[in-house]
């Protein structure tokens, strides 16, 4: 399906990340927003709010986080799609709301524009320490989709991919992006609308009496129904049958949970997305994403004047992991590095995915600004000294 | 013996209510001589008589014991997260403005951990009727503290009686600015019949709190009987006073419940008000929300 043209700023625009965020959720098709002020997301929901009235969208400023990252469930049971938007603190509070979504498989958007933390840390300086919070932040076993864009180009181009996966497997996505990324301003050009693919929701629309809402076939994804459809469904956060009606056993739980994971993990290879670059004969590899891809990019190029075999791997899916490229990555070279603006998260995940075949070295930072070109540069140097 | 029991049970003529009810899902998890599945049967009893269509009700609750009513009912039904039903609710209003959407749920769900949606769904108007089923207690988790317990009463978390003050949520709605506000009993079924009823037909936050007995965790901790003697309490205790203060209406251990419609006016929704104020400020500029949005 392709995206609804009266969304659709069609053109060349000198914007920002949070803008182009905006603008890539609506021509997603995202008709609901639900946020609360937080540094530096906030101008995301600010364009949501001038532009929704021209759209058909709905926007409320929530009474906090909690609020708005249930209310947008509301709405899509209701047969919208619906995005929220904060930073870390807020994105702290939207946990529980996280893992119903994953429970009651409610497709929707989370936008975490990154600050340092902990706690109010440095709200208007980037990190990139929300990264495990993304893969691990509500309690219980669950898979959702993350995505980490490096421009306000993709900020745009990942916020339509985050609504398209969500709609495909029913979980909810992240859009990690982080505070330079969000408030960096580059060119970003809207396609046309018929140039925009869109992944509409999958209706059920057969009979009510032979229906059961969380029913999945071979795709594991249910189809969904829409309050006020004739349906009457019942939907829990509770686990449930394929009724949708609670479920205290052993039995339900594991064939509820196991079936909301492997939908995502044994899907990893359809939705994984990665921008690959000489890798094949590289000695050194770096595995970057978001805004630290960028800093790395000067590194790299100077350690290649310099004759050092670089690759660049950068995750534009961070979770699922792409543990088969990464695992075939350490085939070739002789070490992995990885900095981020965190004292070593992904660094962790690349590690396991070696499991020891090369040093992984990560190049850690607390956050507050991006990395000097010259830490990723150095410990290009020191891991082909072999130090 | 046993013949003759199964003849006089089949004499009980059915419930006409079970078409609203997942019988399927029968027996509930109600103790004996609680109130819930009392104010359930006003709830359907209210539907069957409203002229709504039930395709387009939608029940939202929270968690706790009345948490389970969205499960019972063969509606639309969302059992959410522990105080979160009214901003669920709220989404779903704002995003289908054709659904007609009942938060039912209880009192430690509404007015502790969910206390900060329910004022700020009251200020906004936003249109939804809310049941709040007060027990006193938190009676899933064991019969803690809440802030409905009366003073004095003792709570697994207040052994030695309750020394907070608790919530007047009637005057709590009104100030917020609720267009519709009742209290009534699970003992006065047909005044909370026709109460549900009157919220359903408002425009508008609509507010309706319903005692009702918690014998296992209430009232046996409080050596207070059973679910009837609370029963009996209600009876003797309750004092119709229709439009009366809300301010006056606090509730004490065992003191005197003022029951009745304490609030009934207009005020524009938050989607009305929304849909005007656009049209007003953009003209033909503004798009109005459509239901299909997916």
């Amino acid at each position: 399906m392709k995206a609804d043209p009266a969304g659709v700023l069609t053109g060349a625009h000198f914007i920002d990340g949070d803008h182009a965020c905006c603008e890539g959720a609506i021509a997603a098709g995202c008709r609901f927003v639900a946020g609360y002020p937080i540094t530096p997301s906030t101008e995301v929901v600010e364009r949501i709010a001038e532009r929704f009235p021209l759209v058909g969208g709905v926007f409320i400023q929530m009474e906090d986080e909690i609020a708005s990252s249930i209310a947008i469930q509301g709405a899509v049971w209701a047969g919208k799609k619906a995005m929220t938007v904060t930073s870390g603190p807020g994105f702290s509070l939207m946990m529980e709301h996280i893992g119903f979504a994953a429970m009651t498989e409610t497709p929707c958007v989370f936008v975490d524009v990154q600050r340092a933390g902990p706690s109010t840390g440095l709200p208007t300086q980037p990190a990139q320490a929300d990264m495990m919070q993304a893969r691990w932040g509500s309690h219980g076993d669950y898979q959702a989709i993350t995505l980490a864009p490096n421009s306000p180009q993709e900020c745009f181009d990942l916020a339509i991919m985050a609504f398209n996966l969500s709609e495909t497997y029913r979980v909810p996505v992240f859009l990690m992006m982080d505070e330079c990324v969000g408030h960096m301003t580059e060119r970003v050009v809207i396609p046309a609308a018929e140039d925009i693919e869109i992944v509409p929701r999958r209706w059920f629309r057969g009979a009510a009496d032979a229906y059961e809402p969380f029913r999945a076939g071979e795709e594991m994804v249910p189809p969904m129904v829409r309050a006020g459809d004739g349906y009457r469904i019942h939907v829990t956060g509770l686990t449930h049958d394929e009724r949708g009606y609670p479920a205290m056993t052993v039995a339900a739980q594991e064939r509820l949970v196991r079936r909301l994971n492997d939908k995502i993990r044994l899907n990893v290879n359809a939705i994984t997305a990665y921008q690959s670059d000489q890798v094949e004969d590289a000695e050194v590899v770096v595995v970057s994403y978001g805004i630290t891809s960028r800093t790395a990019i000067p590194a790299i190029e100077q350690a290649r004047r310099e004759g050092i075999r670089v690759g660049h791997f950068r995750l534009i899916v961070v979770w699922p992991f792409p543990e088969e490229q990464i695992r075939r990555l350490a085939e070739s070279a002789r070490a992995l590095i990885v900095p981020e603006l965190n004292l070593g998260q992904i660094a962790l995940e690349v590690e396991r995915c070696v499991h020891g075949a090369v040093p992984v070295t990560l190049v850690g930072h607390t956050g507050g600004t991006v990395h000097r070109p010259a830490e990723i540069y150095e410990a290009i140097i020191r891991s082909v000294k072999g130090d | 013996m046993p013949e003759e029991l199964y003849e006089l049970e089949s004499e009980i003529p059915a419930n006409t209510v079970e078409d609203l009810l997942r019988m399927d899902r029968m027996p509930h998890i109600w103790c004996p001589g609680c109130g819930i599945g009392t104010t359930m049967n006003c709830f359907a009893r209210a539907l069957e008589t409203s002229g709504l269509d039930l395709t387009r009700v939608s029940v939202v609750s929270g968690i706790g014991c009345t948490g389970r009513v969205a499960g019972y009912l063969n509606l639309d039904s969302f059992h959410t997260t522990h105080g979160r039903a009214i901003p669920f609710a709220t989404g779903l209003k704002l995003a289908n403005p054709s659904l007609k959407v009942v938060v039912y749920s209880g009192d430690g769900d509404l007015s502790a951990i969910g206390g900060n949606h329910f004022i700020h769904a009251a200020r906004r108007n936003v249109d939804i009727t809310v049941i709040l089923i007060n027990n006193s207690t938190y009676g899933m988790t064991g019969g803690q503290v809440a802030p409905t317990t009366p003073m004095t009463a003792v709570a697994s978390t207040a052994p030695y009686g309750n020394f907070e003050s608790a919530f007047n949520l009637p005057a709590l709605a009104d100030s917020c600015g609720a267009v519709y506000v009742a209290r009534w009993t699970a003992f006065h079924v047909r005044h909370t019949t026709k109460a549900i009823k009157e919220a359903l037909a408002k425009r508008g936050f609509s507010f309706i709190e319903i005692l009702a007995p918690c014998p296992t965790l209430y009232s046996r901790r409080n050596k207070l009987g059973d679910g009837r003697a609370q029963m009996l309490y209600y009876q003797q205790q309750s004092e119709v006073r229709n439009g009366a203060d809300t301010k006056d209406v606090a509730l004490g251990f065992q003191g005197k419940i003022i029951v009745g419609k304490f609030v009934d006016r207009e005020r524009q929704t938050f989607d009305d008000a929304m849909v005007e104020y656009y049209t007003r400020r953009l003209g033909d500029r503004y798009v109005a929300p459509t239901l299909t949005g997916a």
